[in-house]
């Protein structure tokens, strides 16, 4: 689905089945280098048991026009007109990783149009290391291979995803570099990593958040281990779930985070 | 296995894909023989069907045993994921069929197996998709081949029977400033000699008859995909881009912007047209491929010992290996290929094809047979086998003597591949022309 958003087109995915904006809306936030093809079982399973589903492609991601936005405040801002042009008065906010910051940003600046929020491989503050942010400058193609090394737990995910056969390193490097080669604007890696590593408004955010929350961590997450979530889900109280996997839990582990996300939204 | 990196090629090779099995700690790869899959409930079994969760069905579509195979090759090439097949015709077809139809256009290599040039040339002409052949190092002729309604470039890297080294990054750039996408046939090299990926090739196929499984006991292919074309700005491709009727309305590049090819590949190729690998024979590939880099790296020490003896050896006349500095793909090959141009080359002996018969049924150590890629040395003659059809004038214009000798060196020592091939030269040069 197209949807215009601050005079710039973006595409939304609605998980197979045309949005029904008088169902109960699950907005789907990808991460850093990702578009809405991460969440494609999530997103399909939700279409198909009574949500309207909006996937989002972040501006200057997969089919959303750029440029990029500057920061975490600015794309929850981006999100909450989303909303609006999808004539979306309240939704439930799935955000991973960066995803998951822009989702509690946006909660905290709208919290009546939010019923629930579930913040999946996520961290506050999602430091990211002084190595990576100069690799991500230098060389980003090489910094997609560490973070695609690092975003899994092993090297036979199983049943793999979306569907047997696939290999999930190479699938995650493959969508990363697309993501990367599609920017003309800026250097999206380095920007995306950077603008999660000094997004300093998560203890406000968490002070306003007033709907249930729940957080999925992976297991074996290296990107953002668990216990630098913990701080983050005892301030919003939130419900924690633990699945075996890495910080790419959608593909890694797509049965039991379906299980995690059941859960969350109901 | 986290790391900062992939682990590398030899760990990938014996790994990727696999874990010991869940439900047994069974180390090695189970073989999932069965056909189907049970659902845990029906709410499950709409999901599946309805690719609401990942899971085997039936194993027509897919099959853990499979899987693991599947995820191995896309490892080891740098994909983003592969489809098993019946034998590597299949895994050529699928990449054709999931792309082109009636009314479709093909620009391929002239350097080609002769399977891949009769299906090209007169099977899928009967189905309304035409094929222009083009000499694979033309690259202005690669470039005037393409028409509006061309689908794909296809080439070996390693062309039959020259062993013309494909100029991937020459060719891929042609195909991608068209909005088409190089379709590679990678079986003489493995990924182990040559990632085409990096080069710039879009799709990738195997015969895995040949080196991947290495020991001349099945038939398969596997069809690997970069995941890097894309497929929405090329515009030429309604197949992954639109509502395919076929499987819920499904648009495959909105449902995996970098497995789109693979997903309809799968939901529809390998659904409608059937050529499935059995898990068995994807058992014993996958045992093949633990052993890959060993064996292709003795394959091309061999091989070189070989080419060095016969080059020198007053009854040959030529020897067609491209590390030799007379192949016309010699600079070419020191760039794509530093590791080695593989172990199936040919040679012509100075004499008549009474001589060439001869010289192949002296031989004691080397197979006549036709294949190539087993870890056993294999010889063929073409001029009394394969092309004994044609007289030498049409022989010549397939690039054969009455002399060509081609041979697919194995893993024997390579000391008595020489000698059985010094015996052989010299009842050759007894026999009278």
């Amino acid at each position: 689905m197209k949807l215009t958003v601050q005079d710039r087109a973006v595409h939304v995915y609605t998980g197979g089945k045309p949005f029904d904006p008088a169902l109960p809306c699950v907005v789907f936030v990808h991460g850093a280098l990702h578009d809405h093809s991460c969440w494609t079982l999530l997103a399909r399973w939700c279409a198909h048991h009574g949500f309207g589903v909006l996937a989002v492609d972040l501006p200057a991601h997969g089919g959303s026009e750029g440029p990029p936005q500057p920061d975490v405040e600015a794309l929850a801002n981006w999100l909450l007109k989303l909303l609006d042009a999808a004539g979306v008065s309240q939704a439930a906010l799935v955000g991973h990783s960066m995803g998951s910051l822009i989702a509690l940003e946006a909660t905290a600046r709208a919290p009546q149009r939010v019923s629930r929020l579930v913040l999946m491989g996520t961290a506050y503050p999602m430091q990211v290391s002084e190595a990576l942010l100069a690799t991500a400058q230098a060389d980003p193609w090489r910094a997609i291979d560490m973070v695609t090394a690092w975003s899994y737990a092993t090297i036979a995910g199983k049943p793999s995803f979306p569907g047997p056969g696939m290999w999930l390193h190479g699938s995650n490097r493959a969508l990363m570099r697309r993501m990367q080669a599609g920017c003309h604007d800026l250097n999206l890696f380095h920007h995306e990593f950077s603008i999660c590593d000094r997004y300093r408004g998560g203890e406000a955010a968490m002070d306003k958040v007033a709907c249930p929350v729940s957080c999925i961590l992976g297991r074996a997450d290296q990107m953002t281990p668990p216990e630098r979530a913990s701080d983050l889900a005892a301030a919003l109280e939130a419900t924690v779930h633990a699945v075996p996997a890495g910080h790419n839990m959608m593909s890694e582990a797509p049965d039991a985070t379906l299980a995690a996300l059941r859960a969350a939204l109901t | 296995m986290p790391g900062s990196s992939d682990p590398g090629f030899d760990t990938l090779a014996l790994h990727a894909g696999a874990t010991p099995d869940p439900a047994t700690g069974a180390r090695a790869v189970p073989i999932h023989l069965t056909t189907s899959f049970v659902f845990e409930n029906s709410e499950h079994a709409a999901s599946l069907f309805n690719m609401e969760r990942s899971g085997h069905v039936y194993s027509r579509i897919s099959n853990p045993t499979n899987a693991v195979l599947e995820e191995r090759v896309a490892a080891l090439e740098g994909g983003s994921g592969a489809i098993a097949t019946a034998s590597g015709q299949a895994a050529l077809f699928l990449a054709i069929a999931t792309l082109a139809g009636a009314g479709s256009h093909v620009v391929a290599s002239t350097a080609l197996y002769g399977g891949s040039h009769n299906l090209l040339h007169y099977t899928l002409r009967r189905f309304g998709i035409e094929t222009r052949f083009v000499k694979p190092g033309d690259i202005d002729g690669w470039r005037a081949a393409i028409r509006p309604n061309t689908k794909l470039l296809f080439g070996e890297t390693l062309g039959n029977p020259g062993l013309d080294v494909l100029d991937i990054p020459s060719v891929s750039a042609i195909a991608h400033e068209a909005g088409l996408p190089l379709l590679v046939d990678s079986t003489f090299t493995t990924p182990w000699l040559m990632k085409p990926f990096e080069h710039g090739a879009d799709l990738v196929f195997h015969s895995a008859t040949k080196f991947l499984s290495g020991h001349g006991t099945v038939i398969g292919g596997v069809l690997v995909d970069s995941g890097l074309f894309d497929w929405e700005s090329s515009g030429r491709f309604p197949e992954l881009t639109e509502p395919y009727a076929g499987f819920h309305g499904m648009v495959f590049s909105e449902e995996s912007t970098v497995g789109a090819f693979l997903l309809r590949a799968r939901r529809e190729g390998l659904r409608d047209f059937g050529a499935c690998m059995s898990p068995h024979t994807a058992w014993l590939i996958l045992q093949g491929i633990e052993t890959l880099p060993l064996r292709m790296a003795r394959h091309v020490e061999s091989t070189r010992k070989v080419v060095a003896f016969l080059a020198g050896h007053a009854m040959v006349a030529r020897v067609g290996y491209p590390e030799l500095e007379g192949h016309p793909s010699h600079a070419l090959a020191q760039r794509l290929l530093p590791r080695g141009c593989g172990s199936v080359f040919s040679f012509d002996l100075k004499g008549s094809r009474k001589q060439g018969q001869a010289f192949i049924e002296a031989l004691k150590i080397f197979s006549h047979l036709a294949n190539v890629g087993d870890c056993r040395s294999l010889v063929i003659h073409p001029a009394s086998t394969t092309h004994f059809r044609m007289d030498d004038a049409a022989l010549a214009a397939a690039g054969i003597t009455p002399g060509t000798i081609r041979l697919s060196i194995g893993l024997e020592d390579a000391d008595d591949l020489i000698e059985d091939l010094k015996r052989a030269l010299r009842v050759a040069q007894r026999t009278d022309a």
